[in-house]
Parts: C-alpha cells; sequence; structure tokens
C-alpha cells in the first residue's frame, strides 16, 4: 500500500517532527517537554515514515540500528552519573556549570546528559519492538 | 595511603591479567613467557612481605568499598596470610610454567591461563582479607574459578557433572561462611577478623554455637572432610595442573586457612575443637584407606589428599603453638610433594597416554628426569628421613602424642595418626615409584616429555629437599604464622635430630608399614568400597529433592499466562493497599470546595463511556477504538487541569499503542467469546475493586494536605538545587534520575524481550 499524498505530507513533516522533538528535548528542563516525549515523538516520525515508505526503508532513514541506540541510550544515561563519583560524590549526583552564551547565562549540567540517554533509549525501545512486529507481519503475509 | 592502594594493586593484578594472559597474541615466547613472567614477580613480591612482616611485624591496608554496607577493602599481613599467599604464588609459577606446556597446543591455551590467575587473584584475596564479608566474596570466587577449571574440558559430560558438583558443595558452604560473617559482624559489633580477634572470643555469645557450626560447615566442604569429601576425587576430572593446584597445593587447604584464622575468634572450646578433631580422624582414616583402594594415579593421590587434608584440620584443631607449628609444616611439605606428585601423573599421562597404575611400569628407563621427580616426592610423603615430609611426620607425631585427650583417648589416637600415614606412605609409593620401578611395559604411546614439563615437578621435589636437610629455614616464616593462628610466639624449633625418642621409633615403623602396604598392594585393588559406605548418594538426593520441589512449585508461579499474573498483580496491589488503608481507618472524602465545570464532566463521561465499550466489545476494531477514547481523554484531561507533560506523553503514547495495535491486528482472534461467564465475572469483580480502590485513593490524597506540601517544595527545590523551572522533568531526571535509570533498564529489557520473541517465533515458523 502506498499513498503519494501521504508520502508528500511525510516528507514534509519529518524535519518539522525531528526538530520538534529536539527542541522538546532541549527545553524540557523549564518547559513541558524533556527527553521521553522527545524520544516518542521522533520514534512516532519514523513509524510514520515506515507507514508511508515501508520498514526498510525507515531503517535505513534511521542510520543506526534501532537495537544500537538501546545500547548507547543506556550507556549515555548510565555515564552521566560518573562524573559525579569522579567528584568523590554520591553516584548521579547533579553537577552543574554556567555558559555564558552572549548575553544569557545557561545551566548546563549533568542531567541533560541523562535526558539525552533517555532520549535515545525511549528512540531505541520503540522502534525495536514496533519495526521488529512489522517485520513479523510481513513475513507472515 | 599510597602504598596501601599499592599493595592492594598488587593482590587485585592476577585479575587485571586474565586478558593480557588469556588472549596475550603474539609469538609462541610471548605466549609462554609473560604468565609465568606475571606469576614469578608475585612470588617475589609475597617473598619480600613475608621477609617485611618477619622484620617489621604485620601491618594492615585498607581501602572503602561500599562504607554504607559495612564492607572495606582491608587486607592484613601476618604470618599466616604471608605464608599463604608465599604458597599459592610460588607454586601457581610453578603450575603455569608447566601448564603452558602441557596445553601448548590446546584450543583453549588462553583461557586456561585466564581461568587460571582469575583463580590465583581470588585465592589471595581470601587469604589476604581482613573482612569477613570480603573473605566470603572472594571465598565464593575461588569456588567460580575453579568450576571453570575443573570443567575446562567441557565436552565430556563427567567433567562439567564435576565441576557443577564442586560448584555446588563448596558454595553451599560459602553461603554458610555468610551467614557466619553476619552473625559476627552482629555478634562482635564489626566484620574485620583482626579487631574480632583483638576483642577476644565470642564464646560467650549465645549464638556461639552457630557460629561455629556455620564456619565449620564452610571449612568442612572447601576442604573436602567427611561427609563432603567425594567431590574431590570427583574433580580429578580436571586437567592436571588444575588438579595439582586446586586440589593439592592451594583451594582445598583454605578450609584449613579459615579454621586456623577463625581459631583466636571462635575457637579454644571443647564444642570448636572436638567437633573438628573427630571429623578430622574420620576423614584421616577414610581418605588413606581409600587411597589403597584406587588404581588410577590421580584418585589415589586424591583420597590421600583428603587424608591429610584431615590431618591438617585435626593439628589446628588441638590449637595449641606446637601443634599449629606442626600443622604449618605439614601443609607446606605437603603442598611440594603432592603437587610434585600430581604434575607427575600429568607427566606420565602425557607420554603414555594412560594413568592407571596396573598398567605402568619401568618408566624411569624412557623419562628419568620425571622418575627422579617422583622419586624425591614419594620419598618425601612416605616420610623417608633427609626429605621434607619426614620432618612434617615427626612434628606429627610429637605433637599427637603430647595432645591432652581424655585418658585413653591419646593412644587411639596415635594408633589412627600411625596406621593413616602408613597408608598415606604407601599411596606415594603407588603413585611415584610403582609407575617407574622394575621392567617396562608396553602402554598406549611412549615418549619421553620437554624439560617444562619435569621441571616443575623437579622443582618442588628439590623444595622438599631442603625442608628436609635445612628445616630451620622454615622456622622463622613458620613462627610468625603461629602466632596469628595461635596468639603465641613459642612453636618449638624445626630440627632435623631430635635424639632416640619414641617419636622416631614411630616414624621408622610408619616406613617399614608403608614398605610393607606398597609390596602387598595388588591384594588391595581387589577391594571395592562398598556403596552403602558413600556419602555421594547424599548430594544426588538432595539434588533431586530439589528437582521435585522446583519441578512442583515452577508450575504455581510461572503459568506462562499474561492474564493470570496481570490478575496477581492487581490483586495483590489492592489487597495490600485497601489493608494499609483499612488498618489506619481511610475513608473517602470529598473536599466540598471542588467545583466541576461542565466540560470536564463530559469529558469524565466520554471516558467512562469508553472503558464500559472496551469491556463490552466483542471485535478486536471496536475494542481498540473505545481504548483510545479513554487514552486520548485522560490526555485531554490531564491538558486540562495543567499537566502538559503528562498530555503530551500521552497522546504520543497513544498515537503509538495504536500503531503497534494495527500491526498486530491479524494475529488477534475476534475475543468475544474467549471466556466463560464465570471469568467474566471474576474478572469484573477484580476490575471493580481496583477501580474504587484507586479513586479511594484519589479522594483521601485530594483531601488531605499531603499534595500542597510536596509541590510547595518541589516549587522552590527545583529551581534553586536543579537550574529547572519545569517540576516534572526535573524530578524525572533529577530528584529521582535513579529510578528512572532503573526504568529505561526495564524498557529497554522489554524491547529485547520482544524482539527476541518475535524472532523465535519467526524461526519455528520455518
Amino acid at each position: 500500500m502506498t499513498s503519494s499524498i501521504l508520502q508528500t505530507a511525510v516528507r514534509l513533516l519529518m524535519p518539522l517532527l525531528l526538530l520538534f522533538a529536539v527542541f522538546l528535548l532541549l527545553r524540557g528542563h523549564n518547559q513541558p517537554g524533556g527527553g521521553f516525549v522527545g524520544g516518542l515523538v521522533v520514534a512516532a516520525s519514523f513509524v510514520l515514515y515506515s507507514i508511508a515508505f515501508g520498514v526498510d526503508a525507515a531503517r535505513r532513514a534511521l542510520l543506526v540500528r534501532p537495537s544500537t541506540l538501546l545500547g548507547v541510550g543506556l550507556l549515555v544515561a548510565l555515564v552521566s552519573g560518573l562524573p559525579a563519583v569522579a567528584a568523590g560524590h554520591a553516584f548521579m549526583t547533579a553537577l552543574w556549570t554556567t555558559v555564558a552564551a552572549g548575553s544569557m547565562a545557561i545551566a548546563v549540567g549533568t542531567p541533560l546528559v541523562f535526558d539525552v540517554g533517555v532520549f535515545l533509549a525511549v528512540i531505541g525501545v520503540v522502534l525495536t519492538i514496533v519495526f521488529t512486529l512489522a517485520e513479523a507481519v510481513l513475513a507472515e503475509e | 595511603m599510597s602504598s596501601a592502594i599499592l599493595h592492594i594493586a598488587v593482590i587485585l593484578s592476577p585479575f587485571v591479567a586474565v586478558p593480557v594472559v588469556g588472549w596475550a597474541g603474539g609469538k609462541r615466547i610471548v605466549r609462554s613467557v609473560l604468565p609465568a613472567l606475571i606469576a614469578g614477580l608475585l612470588a617475589v613480591y609475597f617473598i619480600s612481605v613475608l621477609i617485611i612482616v618477619g622484620s617489621s611485624g604485620p601491618f594492615s591496608i585498607a581501602a572503602e568499598w561500599a562504607p554504607t554496607l559495612n564492607l572495606s577493602l582491608s587486607f592484613r599481613f601476618d604470618g599466616l596470610s604471608a605464608l599463604f599467599a608465599t604458597l599459592i604464588t610460588v607454586v601457581g609459577t610453578v603450575i603455569v610454567v608447566y601448564g603452558t606446556k602441557y596445553f601448548e597446543d590446546h584450543r583453549d591455551a588462553g583461557k586456561f591461563n585466564a581461568a587460571l590467575f582469575a583463580f590465583m587473584g581470588s585465592m589471595l584475596g581470601l587469604v589476604l582479607s581482613d573482612n569477613v564479608i570480603a573473605l566470603f566474596v572472594f571465598w565464593e570466587l575461588t569456588g567460580f574459578t575453579s568450576y571453570l577449571l575443573i570443567g575446562f574440558e567441557h565436552d565430556p559430560p563427567e567433567a562439567r557433572r564435576a565441576a557443577t558438583q564442586a560448584l555446588l558443595v563448596t558454595g553451599g558452604g560459602g553461603l554458610a561462611l555468610l551467614a557466619a560473617g553476619i552473625l559476627m559482624l552482629q555478634a562482635g559489633g564489626t566484620a574485620q577478623l583482626s579487631e574480632l580477634a583483638g576483642k577476644g572470643s565470642l564464646v560467650a555469645d549465645p549464638v556461639y554455637p552457630g557460629i561455629v557450626a556455620l564456619v565449620l560447615l564452610a571449612a568442612f566442604t572447601k576442604s573436602a572432610q567427611f561427609p563432603f569429601h567425594f567431590w574431590l576425587p570427583n574433580a580429578m576430572q580436571a586437567p592436571t595442573p588444575v588438579s595439582a593446584y586446586l586440589h593439592s597445593a592451594t583451594m582445598v587447604k583454605a578450609g584449613v586457612y579459615l579454621v586456623a584464622r577463625m581459631t583466636p575468634i571462635v575457637g579454644g572450646t571443647m564444642l570448636w575443637s572436638s567437633t573438628i578433631v573427630i571429623i578430622g580422624v574420620i576423614t584421616m582414616l577414610l581418605g588413606a584407606g581409600r587411597a589403597m583402594l584406587e588404581t588410577d594415579l590421580k584418585r589415589v593421590l586424591a583420597y590421600s589428599t583428603i587424608s591429610a587434608l584431615g590431618i591438617l584440620m585435626l593439628l589446628f584443631a588441638i590449637g595449641t603453638p606446637a601443634a599449629a607449628m606442626a600443622g604449618l609444616v605439614y601443609l607446606v611439605a605437603h603442598a611440594c610433594y603432592k603437587g610434585a606428585l600430581f604434575l607427575v601423573a600429568g607427566v606420565v599421562e602425557h607420554g603414555t597416554g594412560t594413568r592407571d597404575v596396573t598398567g605402568l611400569a619401568g618408566l624411569r628407563r624412557a623419562m628419568p628426569a620425571t622418575a627422579l621427580a617422583a622419586g624425591i616426592a614419594a620419598a618425601s610423603m612416605a616420610g623417608v628421613p633427609l626429605f621434607g615430609g619426614f620432618i612434617a611426620k615427626e612434628q606429627l607425631y610429637d605433637t599427637v602424642r603430647l595432645a591432652a585427650l581424655p585418658a585413653g583417648w591419646g593412644d587411639v589416637l596415635v594408633v589412627a595418626v600411625v596406621g593413616a600415614s602408613m597408608c598415606l606412605g604407601a599411596a606415594g609409593l603407588i603413585a611415584g615409584i610403582a609407575p617407574f620401578w622394575g621392567p617396562s611395559m608396553p602402554t598406549p604411546a611412549s615418549h619421553d616429555v620437554s624439560a617444562a614439563l619435569w621441571l616443575g615437578p623437579l622443582t618442588l621435589g628439590i623444595a622438599s629437599v631442603l625442608l628436609g636437610l635445612f628445616p630451620s629455614l622454615l622456622s622463622e616464616p613458620l613462627a610468625l604464622a603461629v602466632t596469628a593462628t595461635s596468639g603465641s610466639t613459642s612453636g618449638g624449633n624445626l630440627a632435623l635430630w631430635h635424639g632416640f625418642t619414641i617419636t622416631l621409633a614411630l616414624s621408622a615403623l610408619t616406613l617399614a608399614g608403608s614398605v610393607g602396604l606398597f609390596t602387598y598392594r595388588g591384594r588391595f585393588w581387589r577391594i571395592a568400597w562398598p556403596r552403602r559406605l558413600q556419602t555421594e548418594h547424599l548430594y544426588s538426593k538432595t539434588l533431586t529433592a530439589l528437582d521435585t520441589v522446583s519441578s512442583r512449585l515452577g508450575p504455581l508461579l510461572q503459568s506462562a499466562s499474561l492474564r493470570s499474573y496481570v490478575l496477581v498483580v492487581v490483586l495483590s496491589a489492592v489487597g495490600l493497599v485497601a489493608t494499609t488503608l483499612a488498618m489506619n481507618r481511610v475513608l473517602p472524602m470529598v473536599r466540598r470546595s471542588t467545583s466541576v465545570e461542565f466540560h470536564e464532566g463530559a469529558l469524565a463521561a466520554l471516558i467512562v463511556a469508553g472503558a464500559l465499550s472496551a469491556a463490552f466489545a466483542r471485535s478486536t476494531m471496536a475494542a481498540v477504538l473505545s481504548l483510545g477514547v479513554v487514552g486520548y481523554g485522560v490526555a485531554v484531561m490531564y491538558a486540562l487541569l495543567g499537566a502538559p507533560d503528562l498530555a503530551m506523553t500521552q497522546f504520543a503514547v497513544e498515537t503509538l499503542t495504536v500503531v503497534i495495535f494495527v500491526l498486530v491486528f491479524s494475529r488477534l482472534r475476534g475475543f468475544g467469546d474467549l471466556s466463560s461467564t464465570a471469568v467474566k465475572v471474576r474478572d469484573a469483580l477484580v476490575a471493580v475493586a481496583a477501580g474504587g480502590l484507586v479513586t479511594t485513593l484519589v479522594l483521601f490524597i485530594g483531601a488531605s494536605g499531603t499534595t500542597s506540601r510536596l509541590a510547595a517544595f518541589f516549587a522552590d527545590a527545583a529551581p534553586r538545587l536543579a537550574h529547572g523551572n519545569n517540576i516534572v522533568n526535573v524530578i524525572l531526571i533529577d530528584f529521582r534520575g535513579f529510578d528512572t535509570l532503573g526504568e529505561i533498564t526495564v524498557l529497554v529489557t522489554v524491547a529485547i524481550g520482544v524482539r527476541a520473541l518475535l524472532l523465535i517465533g519467526r524461526e519455528r515458523g520455518r
């Protein structure tokens, strides 16, 4: 089943959705958003892509395997807790520093890294499940 | 502090070396020299530690590990631990050199070295640990690594079975050690062995008998004491270098070490000494007798080792400084000659293809150097003067003769020990003389072996000779170890010549008896040990019983039906929470001030309608759509009530759920008639109970002041401590970040599980 209306819409929507997801991830600390929902949006956009173009195309568009994202996401989340250990605090104690960006001072800390890990892991979880399911169904037909 | 780190680094270095020796690539010379070099350096290090302890006394080092759990990586270098560490690394070096040659062309030679070094590190940790919990950890590590080593040739099922058996028996004893450690920690207030020893014995404590029972259970299983001895002969499935290292020189002596180490803490009572003496004597006689009935070289040595371990237990249980001294001399001498004989058995098997002593004779012509090493070791084991075993036996007899025992029992003990020693001597001659003496016999193969193989046993043999000729060399290090276990310094002097005493007469008698038994060895081989007298069936019965229990219990707990799991989870939650609420007399309360807007009410009605429709739907499509109504309705509710984060997440999840449903659609049966009416009624009751409980909770929480307090705290703390204004996200990734880490780990595991299940399904489908 291919629909050129859906395909065209997806082509236009994909960049916007991905951008929106990153936006959600980054602003999550102060406004509604965060790594979890950001990850869901990315996953949803690739699911949409797979509906429009097929699972194989979606896998190619993702560039990395979903299972890789599982591991990398978990690893990033885990590693974000280690600087605190090196600094002599308990594991996952938040460390913050302020970065001057023009006239603004932005607080940057290890929880942001952790959120990126959550973001990647959520993408990996959803896409691993959906892609595998879709392929299983395809294999049956 | 820096020197403490250095010492700890050295103790743990065998673990670091595991990948290096396991996968050392390059030229053969690198592969064979590197492991030997590492082991040799460790040996030099611990010999110098022994010297330092001798000159400036024992010392401790410590580094925090998990301070909240009362765990520290603390190591104590005293005479006892340094002596054992020296033994472990010196014999270890010999084994590494031998093993590299033994497994020269083996495909898993690297794995062998890796496991061997892991074992060496565990063993060093075991003898050097000053913390009883750390001692337990290393104790179990020796069990795990010995499992890998015994089952190294893992193709034959007997080898795997023997490895599992050794693991279960010694590992079970290890658990007893953990329990003993916890009791000691509670009774003595500290887990540090040196502090416990300094405080005096725990004898007065009410849990004292429990501690003794648990410690001895650990020691007896590890050191193959009756009735747990059966695992050691079975473990002869291990490659010979492993038997020589684990089953004669090091691991099986861990139990003896434990007894020596615990004597200052829990020893000195009738309960302690008499239990060990009785078990030790039974083990000594049993091992010595059965050694005479075996014809497999390694099994002869295994049973004689069991007997020697019984003797060691006996000596350390007597507890006097002189007895401790005798025990240590015996231990060192035994490690030398028994290690050598095991290695010789390996060489013989390597050169001839068999290790059945009835088919071996006259090998001295084919392998002269090995014959020399074997002869020395056998002479030492038989207690021929000028060899190490002679010194050990003299000390043993002296101690036993002078031991303070109830009247009459002293003579019985002397007779028992002399009898066992005769058998042991004969066993030594069978293993070390019989294969090499007499006219040659045809064997499956026959060739001499390279120097790397006979060098090991010869080195240990020479050590035996040195010990026999210059026993005073060992006086000082052993006296240090005696101090550590008995608290006294006067351990008696080691000397070659004590004058014409009763002890000397007994030694001569033993030697004559050994030669006599050796001469008529063929008669014993015809005796079969009655099956009824074996304790191994206790092990198999226990395993069978456990299997029966788990095969009954398993299906009860693991029904593999998702519905029953959900039922159990929901019912447990409802039951526990409802009980708590009832006990605290919590009643649902409605806050009068709550006003409901019209659109909120309409939305709630829509959600309820969706839920009812889902419950009564007779087609899959209708059910999925109804659930979608519920999900999106809840999401809108979140948005209305000021929880945009939850709303967004809920929307995304609902959307993805629909996609997943569409994908699995084709596999779902129409479920209108899946359940009987009774099941439906049951499910309805459970659903109503769960819903009622949640409603009660929500009303209660709304009426109590808890919500506002938490909200106020997070509203204040989030920007101040976590630099964020979005409380929800700050809680998720910072305040409760550790929970989130756990949750994403669960999610990732689920994803892997789903993928695995689907792929398995596809494989089966083909």
